[in-house]
């Protein structure tokens, strides 16, 4: 019919590169410059409080909105000039779910799978299998008006995977959902990666970026302010510290002051906990330390090697807590954390 | 993993255009759409079930002695007027569900697929047929039920009645556009109330025009409503298919010309 065909370029190792994406509503900035690269076969996490500007960054990424400034490419390809293709090679998860309340969950699979061009009796099985894979075959015929909170995330990702795209966007994937739901969630979108897929992932939970993303931008108010991996970005707040315990908390002023003396540092002592924290600048001197404490005969408990959460590192790089900004949602935080 | 990841995306046939093959294939998925919706929530044919039956009985039987002597002479008037009024007030209803079922999370979705842009609306539109059919054919048994027999027959009844909801569908563009721009559902039943309701009246539907004011007559003979209403009185009274008929349908198409590029438009930019 005289379309031209293309398909991806060979050099498509960039699954995403935006430059310099801004976005205002008003007079607010909502997105004030971001800079993204996500590699193919990767799982990337964009992670800042609520309003930091992650779904408006989305949202720009997935053709829903239309930037006011940047450029951002999918697989090599413009989401403002060739946003068909690029819809070809997404799928995107909303933060609230984008499924069809009114209909079952069999219904709305087949129509998204009917409007991706599949025909009546592949849509069928499409949706089928997807229900089956998600663990929604009992209910795929019930209306999704009396679905839980979890079963709907998972029948909205269902639907982003018919047209099987190399992305995936995840916007607050786990967000309301229970520490159990939360789990099974992860172990999906692992799996997804596992099968090759990319996905760019937004959350507000640090130990949710920590557990599944490959690498990190942190992003608050509208701007990248810092990108690594996990490990990068703990080490770039600091070093390490030392948890010792000790047996007789008798002995703890002396152990104190033997770590003072050998590692060259000072110390914390929780006294209720008889525990002693230092930083711990060179793994290779703890030796030198343990055979301290051997030699004062002084019995440790416990020993460990706490590394920065990313709590510490959204506190150092933005000079506020995560928390702050999203208060109602920490104590929920807290039970996964435990 | 990064080599399985491209091949997904380089197995697949790209391009940027959708054909109209496939617009036609999206508009009428999103129809089917529309109809399980209706079927899981029949209650929402209220409207195009009560008011025929109801509007028929009551004008009928108001104005009838009035304006023709007796209610059986006033029937080919009157079910002509209320079958385009009832019709097209239905297609208002059209913009008040657009509006409702955009602020919904999954037209999020419809807009992240790679379909035609048009087939959400046009899908929506099409939907609502069904329910101005509901309203046409109820309209006419309830004339048929006060004595109306139609002199044109069952043939020009028929070609009346799909005459009337493809001017319907046309129309619902107008109302499609209000849902689009509008913020909230009610204030699109507002506004289409205003322009509905003289538009409905100030025409030929319930009395002859030439009883009306100078200034009126001019008015109600230049109203496309009453162009439509005297369409269908050719058709079902007389069996012919008159110069109304075709201004109607120019003027149905005209507005979908109009209506429909802007409506995708603006449903488009507002994201």
């Amino acid at each position: 019919m005289g379309h031209i065909y293309r398909t991806v370029p060979n050099n498509g190792d960039w699954a995403i590169e935006a430059h310099g994406l801004v976005k205002t509503f008003g007079d607010k900035r909502a997105v004030d410059g971001v800079n993204l690269n996500v590699r193919a076969g990767t799982i990337y996490g964009v992670l800042g409080p609520n309003g930091a500007g992650k779904t408006t960054t989305v949202r720009m990424l997935a053709t829903l909105l239309r930037p006011d400034a940047g450029s951002a490419y999918i697989f090599g390809y413009d989401v403002v000039k060739e946003p068909q293709i690029v819809r070809q090679l997404i799928g995107v998860t909303g933060q609230y779910a984008s499924v069809d309340e009114s209909l079952s969950a069999i219904e709305n699979l087949v129509i998204f799978s009917r409007l991706l061009g599949l025909s009546r009796t592949e849509a069928r099985r499409k949706a089928a299998e997807l229900l089956e894979e998600f663990g929604l075959t009992e209910a795929a015929k019930r209306p999704l008006k009396n679905f839980s909170g979890g079963m709907r995330r998972r029948l909205d990702l269902a639907a982003s995977l018919i047209a099987q795209p190399p992305l995936i966007f995840l916007d607050e994937p786990t967000t309301g959902l229970d520490p159990r739901t939360r789990n099974r969630m992860w172990d999906t979108i692992r799996r997804l990666v596992k099968q090759g897929s990319t996905v760019l992932l937004t959350t507000q939970y640090l130990q949710e970026a920590d557990e599944l993303a490959d690498r990190i931008a942190v992003i608050d108010r509208g701007r990248v302010v810092a990108e690594g991996t996990a490990d990068e970005l703990k080490a770039s707040v600091g070093s390490s510290s030392l948890q010792l315990k000790i047996q007789n908390t008798k002995d703890i002023e002396n152990a104190r002051q033997t770590v003072e003396r050998v590692l060259k540092v000072r110390s914390n002592v929780s006294l209720e906990t008889g525990k002693i924290t230092a930083p711990m600048a060179d793994a290779d001197r703890v030796t030198d330390l343990l055979i301290a404490l051997r030699e004062a005969g002084i019995h440790l408990a416990e020993l460990s090697v706490q590394k920065p959460t990313l709590d510490e590192v959204f506190l150092t790089i933005t000079g506020h807590s995560a928390k702050e900004d999203t208060s109602e949602t920490s104590d929920e935080m807290g039970e996964v954390r435990v | 993993m990064k080599s399985t990841s491209k091949q997904l995306a380089v197995n697949r046939q790209l391009k940027n255009n959708t054909s109209f093959g496939q617009a036609v294939r999206n508009s009428l998925t999103m129809a089917y759409r529309g109809l399980l919706k209706i079927r899981r929530t029949p209650e929402q044919l209220f409207d195009v079930t009560l008011q025929p039956i109801i509007f028929t009985l009551m004008f009928t039987y108001i104005f009838g002695g009035a304006i023709s002597g007796n209610v059986h002479n006033y029937l080919p008037i009157i079910i002509p007027g209320i079958l385009v009024q009832t019709v097209i007030g239905t297609s208002i209803v059209t913009g008040v569900q657009l509006r409702e079922d955009m602020d919904k999370g999954v037209f999020d979705r419809f807009k992240s697929l790679p379909i035609a842009r048009i087939a959400p609306l046009a899908g929506a539109l099409l939907a609502d047929t069904i329910r101005y059919t509901i309203a046409t054919v109820l309209t006419f048994v309830m004339g048929y039920i006060m004595g109306y027999r139609p002199e044109g027959g069952l043939g020009y009844v028929v070609i009346a009645a799909v005459f009337v909801i493809v001017c319907s569908w046309a129309i619902s563009w107008i109302f499609a556009f209000f849902g689009v721009i509008a913020r909230t559902a009610s204030s699109v039943q507002g506004i289409s109330m205003l322009v509905l309701f003289p538009l409905t009246f100030l025409s030929n539907a319930f009395v002859p025009v030439k009883t009306m004011p100078d200034w009126l007559q001019w008015f109600a003979k230049i109203n496309p409503i009453s162009h439509i209403i005297t369409a269908v009185r050719d058709l079902i009274n007389d069996g012919t298919i008159g110069w109304d008929f075709a201004v109607s349908l120019i003027g149905a198409a005209a507005i979908v010309a109009i209506f429909a590029p802007i409506t995708v438009r603006v449903y488009m930019r507002r994201a």
